[in-house]
This record gives C-alpha cells, structure tokens and sequence, in this order.
C-alpha cells in the first residue's frame, strides 16, 4: 500500500474547454467538477466517488469508471493502472426491494 | 519534509478530521496519519448518516446537544460545503410488545437528558411520515433529530483542514508509540517511519486498541459488524429520520433521492465474518428488505442498488473514551464510539482540541475516562 503524502500541490485548477463534458451520465458529474475535486485534495478514485457520487448511480460506475481513472491519472502525472479501483459492491445488478425481503437463510 | 509536529492524529475519520481541522484553525501544525489509502475510510464512510439528539446517555448526549444546537446548523457553511445536514425529527416504529417495551427506555434516556421527544400512536406516526403502514402501533417523535452525509462531511473536514496548512499521510499504518521521559513522543509506522509531537491524539476506531497496547494501556472493546443497503433514486418523499425499535434497521431519503437503511439482524456477531475487511452476509440485506416491506410499502418496488459492511468499535458501555490519559501525558484518546460518532463529532473535535491544548474543555467529559470500567463482580 503506497503512502501518499497529501501536502501533494497541484496548483489552480484551470479551466479548460471540456469541462462542462458530462462523465458520469447517472449521477451528472462533468469533468470539470472532478477534475475540481482532484484540485481540492481527492486523489483517489475512492475520495472521488464519496465526495461527487461519480460511480454511484443505478450503473454504480460500470460506464464512467474508465473515464474517471484517466482524468485522475492525468492530473495526478501518473498511468491509470497506477490506481487502485472503487470497491465493487453488490447485488451485481439492482434488485427489487421485495424480491430481495425473500431471499432464504442459507444455514450452510 | 520533517516529520515533527505539535500535533500527531492517528485516524483521518470523522473525528479525526474534525480535531485536525479545529487544531489547524488556531494556528497549530498538524500530521494526520491514515492506514487506509483513502481518508476516512473506517466507520466515518460506512454509516447510516443519522444526526440524532435522542436515545443518548451524558456526557454523549451533552456532546451531542453542542453539536446540534450550536455547529451543525452552520457547519456546512464554516466549511464552504454541501453536508446536505436536514433536521427534520425521526420516529423511532414500534410494532411487537418488545418493541413497544423499548420505546420506554427510550423514553426515559430523554427525560434523563433533556431532549425533546413523546410517545405518539400509530395515526400520529402516519400523519408525520404518510407513507408509513398500518403494521406501526406505537412511535417515539424527536424532533430534534436528523441525518447528514457522513463522507461529504469528513471530506469537507479534511478539504478544509488540508487548506488551513494539515499535513494528511494515507497509507501509513501506525504500529506503535513510544514514551520519551515520560511523554509520550514518537509515533512508529510499519514503513519504519518516525514521526514526532508534543501530543498524540488516538482516533484510529477499533485499530486504536492495538495501538494504545503498546503504551500499555487496554481498551475494552470489540468490533461489530452493520451493514447499509442503499436504493435507486426516488422523487422527494419524506425527510424524517426512520428507525425500528429494536434496531434492525433505520434510514432516511438522502438529498439525492436514494433512500439508505443500516442496521444488523443480531445475529453476526455469531458469524465468521471478523476477520479482514468487514463484510456483507447473506442475510442482512433481505432482513432489511423484509422491514422496509413492511413499515413502507410505497418502497417495495424500488431497486437496491449497492450494500456495504463497516465496523462499530463497540465499548462495553457503548461510550467512547475522551480523556488525556495520565498514565501517559500528552496522549488523548478519542475512540470507541460504538457507531454513536458521527453526529457528535463537531463537538468532540473542538474538546479534544481543547484537551491537547490544556484549556478547559466546552463539554465536560471527564466521565469518559479509559479507567471507569470495573469487572462486574466488585
């Protein structure tokens, strides 16, 4: 596990063209506001996810994580496989409240 | 970089974050050490998000009462950020007798402390939150409860302490302290790493028991596993805090839309599942299910779309420690909140802020010393 020194400076976040691009569709998060949150000390795709919601929609990142990781990557100077993925959660496809309440015990 | 602060917090959480913060804010140079490569990454990003008043015992519910009469209503604003804080009551559903039984305790816990909370009936209950079933009998209001987003504000806390001048380490996993002339001095991580300070502030969760071991000092605690789920997106429905009685489950509609629910069967602590990273079992989930169906029926077509697991660093008296321990001069404990940290952690980084400075503490916590608990024969 790396240690990472947060005094890590960036510098300003500047503006860029592309910013308004919306990267994560379900939750409506430009890359403009992410590229802000790495700007603003959230340098894991992690920190990311808990303080835009990138990743948290009905999809739950399976479309934008990609494309979070390389604006990530990007801004930290490094390569995308350098950083470590979002936990995945379960259930592996959205469940229906009711169906779910019928799920059995498994004593084993 | 020279590793030398006034101030070493071990714990980038909730309340980690909130002492850094108010430390940094006066003035004071502070080193936040984290294990996980991600800040707060323990109990801090895993809770159900309730800001609630009620159901505490002093001196958590004096810390509590500081917190919500005093900082929250204008945190989010002290730290330029959305924390999406509502206070808009919660019930607390009762249906079986037992349950009902437990709305008493309740009941007396808020005489006690002096936070604003009655029995209401089932057509009450119905008429604060409308979309509750007729399986509710009975229902304790407080209305003076709430929820808030528990990893927006530990990250505005960290953003904002990280702003004023806090140096934050992830990844760096303390494994022990060390005494010099009877202070305690040095901090020592795996990576073989020193780093020094006048105090040492210990928000570390249930990992603060192995690290306060090393100065000698013994934590009577145990991890317990809870457990979230948390649903698709639903038009605005209601704002009041839910929960059950007897506790397997409670919630709210986030601001977003997704409705969250926590709680535990009272069965795990009987299951395999301690070792590691805290994880989801197979009942917990379609436990909750179950509840929701039953107390909200409006939810019974709404999707699940993500669960997750987190630890409870559970105290025998379900109290945390908040003390300078004098055994040890400069370090202060501040863990063991047994799932009850995050709404009162604006108040607790402002005391154990005061507490590592010397000067008298805004809520009196000396009934939080490490040495109140007593074996149970004497």
């Amino acid at each position: 596990m790396a240690i990472f020194d947060r005094s890590l400076d960036l510098g300003p976040c500047v503006p860029r063209p592309d910013d308004d691009m919306i990267v994560c569709r379900c939750e409506e998060i430009t890359k403009g506001e992410i590229r802000r949150a790495i700007h603003e000390g959230m340098y894991t795709m992690t920190e990311l996810r808990r303080y835009l919601r990138a990743g948290m929609g009905l999809c739950q990142g399976n479309t934008c994580g990609r494309n979070v990781k390389s604006i990530l990557a990007a801004e930290l100077g490094c390569r995308p496989a350098q950083l470590e993925d979002c936990t995945a959660r379960g259930p592996a496809r959205p469940v229906v409240v009711d169906t779910y309440g019928k799920e059995v015990f498994d004593r084993d | 970089m020279t590793n030398t602060a006034d101030v070493i917090v071990i714990g980038s959480g909730v309340v980690g974050s909130a002492t850094a913060y108010e430390l940094a804010r006066r003035g004071h140079r502070v080193t936040v050490l984290e294990r996980s490569p991600n800040v707060g990454d323990g109990a801090s990003s895993r809770n159900g998000a309730g800001v609630r008043l009620g159901g505490r015992l002093s001196p958590e519910a004096e810390l509590a009462a500081k917190s919500i009469y005093e900082i929250w209503p204008t945190l989010g604003e002290e730290l330029d950020a959305d924390l999406e804080y509502v206070r808009a009551g919660s019930l607390t559903l009762a249906h079986s007798e037992s349950q009902i039984a437990s709305l008493d305790k309740k009941l007396a816990k808020d005489r006690k402390s002096g936070a604003p909370s009655r029995l209401v009936d089932g057509a009450e209950a119905r008429e604060i939150c409308p979309y509750l079933s007729s399986y509710v009998e009975q229902a304790v209001w407080s209305e003076m409860d709430g929820h808030a987003n528990p990893m927006a504000t530990t990250l505005a806390y960290y953003r904002a302490a990280r702003r004023l001048g806090a140096r934050y380490i992830t990844g760096e996993n303390v494994v022990a302290l060390e005494k010099r002339q009877g202070r305690v001095r040095r901090v020592l991580t795996e990576a073989g790493t020193v780093y020094e300070a006048d105090k040492v502030i210990l928000a570390a969760g249930f990992n603060s028991r192995r690290i306060a071991k090393t100065v000698g000092l013994w934590i009577p605690f145990l991890k317990r596993v809870d457990e979230c789920l948390i649903t698709e997106v639903q038009p605005p429905m209601f704002q009041v805090r839910l929960s059950c009685a007897d506790g397997n489950f409670y919630g709210s509609q986030t601001r977003h839309g997704s409705f969250l629910f926590g709680g535990n069967t009272n069965l795990e602590r009987y299951e395999e599942c301690y070792d590691g990273k805290p994880m989801n079992t197979n009942k917990q989930a379609a436990d909750k299910c179950r509840a929701i169906a039953k107390f909200l029926p409006a939810l019974k077509n709404v999707k699940v779309v993500r669960h997750w697991a987190g630890w409870l660093d559970s105290m025998v008296d379900r109290l945390p420690i908040i003390q300078e321990i004098p055994e040890v001069p400069g370090l202060i404990l501040a863990c063991g909140f047994s799932g009850h940290g995050f709404a009162i952690a604006p108040a607790v980084g402002k005391v154990v802020t005061q507490l590592a400075l010397g000067e008298p503490a805004c809520v009196d916590v000396s009934a939080l010393s490490y040495d109140r608990f007593k074996p149970t024969g004497v």
